[in-house]
């Protein structure tokens, strides 16, 4: 892959298709709910690309990725509401505290394998659950609002829905670069050791604790901009709605179901993800009866028995087992840029 | 006076701590013999509530009497499970390992939501209950009772795999799978038994619990965390060290509570897990 040009032509005539098309999507649709259905695909994508790099690249999978989307949350949301500060800088603050978090959690919980650090995330998750939840300078169980005085672009706040589409939509690519960036580079070739051979890595002299640092950074910071986007997006946040465990559930969730450590497969994973939640609520009547629940682990159990990448990794191996494998234009310039 | 409550406060914890032994020991007892965490443990523990919630509603069985049968049930859900999933994935990379087990974890939950509700619901009367009072020591009966079975289980599950000849073959297979193969020890059948006790032990930690903690699909989490918290502690495949550990997460998390407050002792017992990896990841009779 290292000898390839830098961008394949038709892959990124691909990505550029897609992308207009995502563009011109909401100028077709007059209704809000619809447009709200399809800004919560955006996010969750958003989300799962950046759980992706340290979860499905570098293979340490964290099932407390709420934490980071809850301090992006927060931290904006505070800045906004103390000091005035817009919410476009308190991206970036939400991004920096999420990083300093991850970088101080994750130096003691690496040194777990695989499976005790999924449970150690967990655990950071619900102790900053519990602590948010009684903090009073957080207004703990009672959450935060939004002052609903200040509204257009300088405060991220709009009437319409449209504007929050575009700005997640703009997230969203913006997230998927940074993936692509770091999976066509050095760190990117670093990670995927780290994940498969970690001691043949180690022994080639990569630093796991330092690699696995970053990639947790990377993902902390971009997850935490997912947050702040949610703040502005609801005009409130409580412990309930940003830190709670079904978040980091959701996020862990989009990248398997679509396709772990492939760039596009948490966008396919999001886009299946939310359809089923949205259908089992109109279908079944309210969120209490489990169904999506039920709906979407069989799912993962499934992917995780026969096709451990995920619905993207089931489709290619399809594509490959058919006769004249790949020979459908249209659905293969898009999925032929995510390797399995 | 003082020194009252504090001896007060001793005793519930080594309660509680007992009964977190119990469902941590099922988990270690899993991740020894195959290497592999089950997500779906505090799930077990559900099911097991579950039981005696259904075994009391429709058939009027107190939990205690009913405590055979659920362990019986849990250790076919253990087995069934190892069978339709867990045997699939034991070659597979650990990232769909862990995906099968959360993914079981979320369906057990889903399908409890499904058919149960997400209410919490009570066994009103049981056999165990009201209260016992030890000299200045007041204690819930079933609080008592529930510790004195899982002190028996567990004891029970020391013996079976220090003192009979399948116990040992068990582990055998989790000091070292390849060596115990060789002496003819049917690993699958030992990865089968082993999640087949895990499942059963949860299940009857569960079946105790169920006299006096409310029942409802996810109340598997957090006995899941603190389960995790004590097997980190005791070390990774440890039965003796999981037992100790209980205890002394049982101890802190109710010391925690009367001293700084009983909103805070779950974040305790959580930050416990991060001072031991800090301090030592093996835990206190950990191997590796």
């Amino acid at each position: 892959m290292s000898n390839g040009p830098l961008v394949n032509p038709r892959k990124a005539m691909g990505a550029l298709a897609l992308l207009a098309g995502a563009a011109v999507l909401p100028l077709l649709i007059s209704d809000p709910a619809r447009l709200n259905f399809l800004v919560l695909i955006l996010m969750a994508a958003q989300m799962g690309v950046a759980w992706n790099i340290v979860g499905g690249y570098a293979g340490q999978v964290s099932l407390g990725h709420a934490v980071f989307f809850g301090i992006g949350a927060y931290t904006s949301t505070m800045l906004g509401l103390s000091l005035g500060l817009s919410p476009w800088l308190g991206w970036l603050a939400g991004g920096a505290v999420a990083v300093l978090f991850a970088l101080a959690v994750g130096w003691p919980c690496f040194r777990l394998k695989g499976h005790y650090f999924a449970m150690a995330t967990i655990a950071v998750a619900e102790i900053v659950q519990i602590l948010v939840t009684n903090s009073d300078f957080l207004e703990g169980a009672v959450g935060l609002s939004l002052p609903l005085d200040r509204s257009g672009p300088a405060a991220m706040v709009f009437l319409s829905k449209l504007p929050y589409y575009y700005i997640i939509l703009g997230l969203l690519v913006v997230t998927v670069l940074v993936a692509w960036a770091i999976e066509r580079s050095h760190i990117g070739y670093y990670f995927r050791a780290i994940k498969d051979e970690p001691e043949a890595a180690r022994a080639l002299g990569v630093s796991l604790t330092r690699y696995k640092l970053i990639a947790l950074s990377v993902s902390a910071f971009l997850t935490a901009m997912g947050g702040s986007f949610y703040a502005q997006k609801e005009m409130f946040i409580d412990p309930g709605s940003v830190l709670a465990t079904s978040i980091s559930i959701k996020i862990a969730l989009v990248a398997i179901l679509g396709g772990v450590g492939t760039l596009l497969g948490p966008v396919l994973g999001a886009v299946i993800l939310i359809t089923i939640e949205e259908y089992s609520r109109t279908l079944f009547g309210s969120t209490g009866s489990g169904t999506d629940m039920i709906i979407y682990a069989a799912m993962i159990i499934l992917v995780a028995v026969f096709s451990p990448s995920g619905v993207l990794g089931l489709l290619s191996d399809l594509r490959r087992h058919l006769p004249g494998g790949g020979a459908k234009p249209k659905k293969a310039t898009k999925s032929a840029e995510i390797r399995p | 006076m003082t020194a009252d409550i504090l001896l007060q406060v001793l005793v519930s914890g080594l309660l509680i701590g007992l009964i977190y032994a119990l469902v941590a020991v099922g988990l270690t007892l899993i991740f020894g013999v195959m290497d592999i965490v089950n997500f779906a443990h505090g799930e077990f523990l559900m099911l097991g509530m579950y039981a005696s919630f259904w075994a009391f509603a429709l058939f009027a069985i107190d939990p205690v009497v009913a405590l055979p049968f659920t362990a019986l049930l849990l250790f076919a859900v253990g087995v069934v499970v190892y069978q339709t999933v867990i045997r699939r994935i034991l070659k597979a990379p650990m990232l769909s390992q862990i995906f099968a087990t959360f993914g079981l974890m979320i369906l057990l939950r889903g399908l409890a939501q499904f058919f149960w509700k997400p209410d919490h619901r009570l066994i009103p009367h049981t056999l165990v209950g009201g209260n016992v009072v030890l000299g200045p020591v007041q204690l819930g009966l079933p609080q008592v009772v529930a510790a004195l079975g899982a002190v028996g289980v567990t004891g029970a599950l020391w013996l079976f795999l220090h003192r009979t000849r399948l116990g040992t073959a068990l582990e055998a297979t989790a000091i070292d799978r390849e060596a115990a193969t060789l002496m003819g020890i049917d690993g699958q059948k030992m990865f089968a038994l082993a999640w087949g006790i895990g499942a059963a032990c949860a299940g009857v930690a569960g079946g105790l619990i169920a006299t006096f903690f409310p029942i409802f699909p996810e109340v598997g989490s957090n006995f899941i965390l603190i389960a995790f918290v004590v097997v980190v502690l005791g070390g990774f495949g440890s039965v003796t060290g999981a037992f100790l550990a209980g205890i002394i997460v049982g101890l802190i998390e109710v010391m925690g509570g009367f001293l700084i407050g009983p909103e805070y002792k779950t974040a305790l017992v959580l930050s416990l897990l991060l001072i031991v990896l800090l301090v030592r990841p093996k835990g206190l009779l950990g191997k590796a």
